[in-house]
C-alpha cells in the first residue's frame, strides 16, 4: 500500500481550445478540450490540468465556460490555471469545476496571494506552478510564460512557497519544455528533497523511460506532459504497464 | 428518495453533484434546516480548512438539525472533513467542537511524509464494508488532506497508511463516511456512491 506515482496530462489552451507552441509562438491548434479530456479520464489519467496560456482578461468568460465543460467529463481530479491574479481569478475556477488553481507569475510578484488562497481553500487547492531554467550555479525563478527571469531562486521560492501555504509545486524545466529529451532530473531533485509537499516534474518528456527516472532519481510524485498525448506519441494506458514493469507503483488502469 | 446534499458555501459540491448525476440520482442542494428535517439521505462533502467548514455549519444553524436527522437513522455520507467533522474536535482547529458522534481523534499526519496526503493509495480493509461492496481490493481512491482519525479502530472499515494508519472508511449504523473522494476516484469511486444509493433507498 503506497501512494500512486501520477500521471498527469496538461491541456494547454488558449481559452477555447487546446493549442500547441512554444513561449505563445507559432500556436497552433491541438483539439477539443473537452474531447480530450474525456479519452485521458478513460485512460487512466490520475488528474487533468488545464491552463489557460493566453489568460487575457476578455477571454476569461471563455476559459471558465471550457472548465466547467472539461469538470463535466471528469472523475478524476482537475487543475485549472492561467492568469489567476485574486482569491476571485481563483473562486471563479474554483466554483467553474477545478479542485486546484496554480498561481505562478502573480505570485511571484505579490507572494501574499499564495496565503491568502491557502486559507480560503486549503493548502490541497494551491498549486504554485515554477518556471525554472538553469543559471551558473541555481536555477532562476521564469515568469510570463518562461520568457522573463524573476531574479529569485527557484530553491528559495519553492520553500518560501511551500511556507506561504502552497500544497503543491508544479515545476517546469524551461530548458527542457518542448525538447523531448527528458525531465529535467538534478532540477527536480533539487526541489522535491528541500520542500515537504508533493512536486509535479514538467518539461521534456517523451519516452516512458524519462517518467521512470524522473520518479526513481528525480524524486518527482507526480509527472506531466502534453502533446506527447495529445499526439498519441505516448499512450497513458501503456506508459503505466511500463511503469509497472519497474517496480514504480501507479494506479493501472482497468 | 430525497437526497440532501449539503451546501454550506466552502467546499466543492459541484463535483459530487455531478458524480452522483452520472449515477441516475437527483440530489438536491441545500442549506436549509427544514431540507435536512426532511431529507431520505443526507450526503456532506468537504474540502478545505476545518475551522471554515465548522463555522459554516453553527452560522447556517445546520449543527442541531444535522445531528438530529443522524440520531432518527438517516442514512448519511461523509466525504474528506464531512468525516472529520463527525469526530470531537481536530487538531487542525483545536479550539472548536465537531459533531461528537463518533469516538476518536482527527490529527495531523506525521511530518515524516509529504503533505497534503495528496493522490490516490489503496485501502486495507478491516471488516465487511457496504460502501465497498462490489470493489476490488486492490483498488485505488483519491485523497487530498493533511489530518486524519488515527484511533477509530472499532467504527474504521477499512484503512490506508500513509506516515501514519487512519479511518478511510467508516460505517455505524446509518453513518458513513469517507476520507478520500469517492467524486474524483475514478470507477471505484462511483461505485462507493452507487453502493450508498443503494443501501439508503
Amino acid at each position: 500500500m503506497t501512494l500512486a506515482h501520477r500521471i498527469i496530462p496538461c491541456l494547454d489552451t488558449d481559452g477555447a481550445r487546446v493549442v500547441k507552441g512554444v513561449n505563445f509562438e507559432g500556436l497552433r491548434d491541438a483539439g477539443d478540450p473537452v474531447a480530450l479530456a474525456a479519452r485521458y479520464n478513460a485512460e487512466g489519467a490520475d488528474e487533468l490540468v488545464v491552463l489557460d496560456i493566453a489568460a487575457s482578461r476578455d477571454r476569461r468568460p471563455t476559459f471558465l465556460q471550457t472548465i466547467r465543460r472539461v469538470a463535466a467529463e471528469l472523475a478524476i481530479p482537475l487543475t485549472a490555471g492561467g492568469g489567476i491574479r485574486s482569491l476571485d481569478d481563483a473562486r471563479a475556477v474554483i466554483l467553474a469545476g477545478a479542485d486546484k488553481v496554480t498561481v505562478n507569475t502573480a505570485a511571484v510578484a505579490r507572494p501574499d496571494l499564495i496565503s491568502e488562497l491557502s486559507r480560503e481553500f486549503g493548502a490541497q487547492a494551491v498549486v504554485l506552478a515554477i518556471d525554472a531554467k538553469r543559471g551558473n550555479d541555481h536555477w532562476d525563478v521564469m515568469v510570463r510564460g518562461g520568457r522573463d527571469s524573476a531574479n529569485r531562486d527557484a530553491l528559495t521560492w519553492a520553500k518560501q512557497g511551500v511556507e506561504l501555504g502552497a500544497g503543491e509545486i508544479l515545476l517546469t524545466s524551461v530548458d527542457r519544455d518542448g525538447t523531448q529529451l527528458g525531465f529535467d532530473t538534478p532540477l527536480t531533485a533539487a526541489i522535491s528533497r528541500a520542500v515537504s509537499v508533493p512536486v509535479i516534474a514538467s518539461g521534456g518528456a517523451k519516452l516512458p523511460e524519462h517518467f521512470a527516472q524522473i520518479f526513481s532519481e528525480g524524486a518527482a510524485d507526480a509527472a506531466l506532459a502534453a502533446s506527447i498525448f495529445h499526439d498519441n506519441v505516448q499512450s497513458i494506458r501503456e506508459l503505466k504497464r511500463f511503469l509497472a514493469t519497474q517496480n514504480i507503483e501507479v494506479r493501472l488502469p482497468c | 428518495m430525497k437526497i440532501t446534499l449539503l451546501d454550506y458555501g466552502a467546499g466543492n459540491v459541484t463535483s459530487v453533484e455531478r458524480a452522483l448525476l452520472r449515477l441516475g440520482a437527483e440530489p438536491q442542494h441545500s442549506n436549509s434546516p427544514e431540507h435536512l428535517a426532511n431529507a431520505d439521505a443526507i450526503i456532506l462533502p468537504g474540502v478545505g480548512h476545518y475551522s471554515t467548514f465548522v463555522r459554516a455549519l453553527d452560522d447556517q444553524k445546520l449543527r442541531a438539525p444535522l445531528v438530529d436527522a443522524l440520531h432518527r437513522g438517516v442514512p448519511f455520507l461523509g466525504i474528506c472533513l464531512g468525516l472529520q467533522a463527525l469526530f470531537k474536535s481536530s487538531e487542525e482547529a483545536a479550539d472548536l467542537q465537531g459533531l461528537n458522534l463518533l469516538p476518536g481523534r482527527v490529527c495531523a499526519l506525521p511530518s515524516n511524509v509529504k503533505l497534503p496526503h495528496m493522490g490516490w493509495n489503496q485501502l486495507s480493509v478491516q471488516r465487511d464494508s457496504r460502501l465497498l461492496a462490489g470493489i476490488e481490493p486492490s483498488s485505488y481512491f483519491y485523497f487530498a488532506h493533511s489530518f486524519a482519525v488515527t484511533d477509530s479502530g472499532f467504527v474504521a472499515c477499512a484503512s490506508c497508511t500513509y506516515g501514519a494508519e487512519f479511518a478511510a472508511v467508516i460505517e455505524h449504523k446509518n453513518i458513513h463516511a469517507v476520507q478520500f473522494h469517492p467524486e474524483k476516484s475514478g470507477e471505484a469511486g462511483a461505485r462507493v456512491l452507487s453502493n450508498f444509493l443503494r443501501l439508503a433507498a
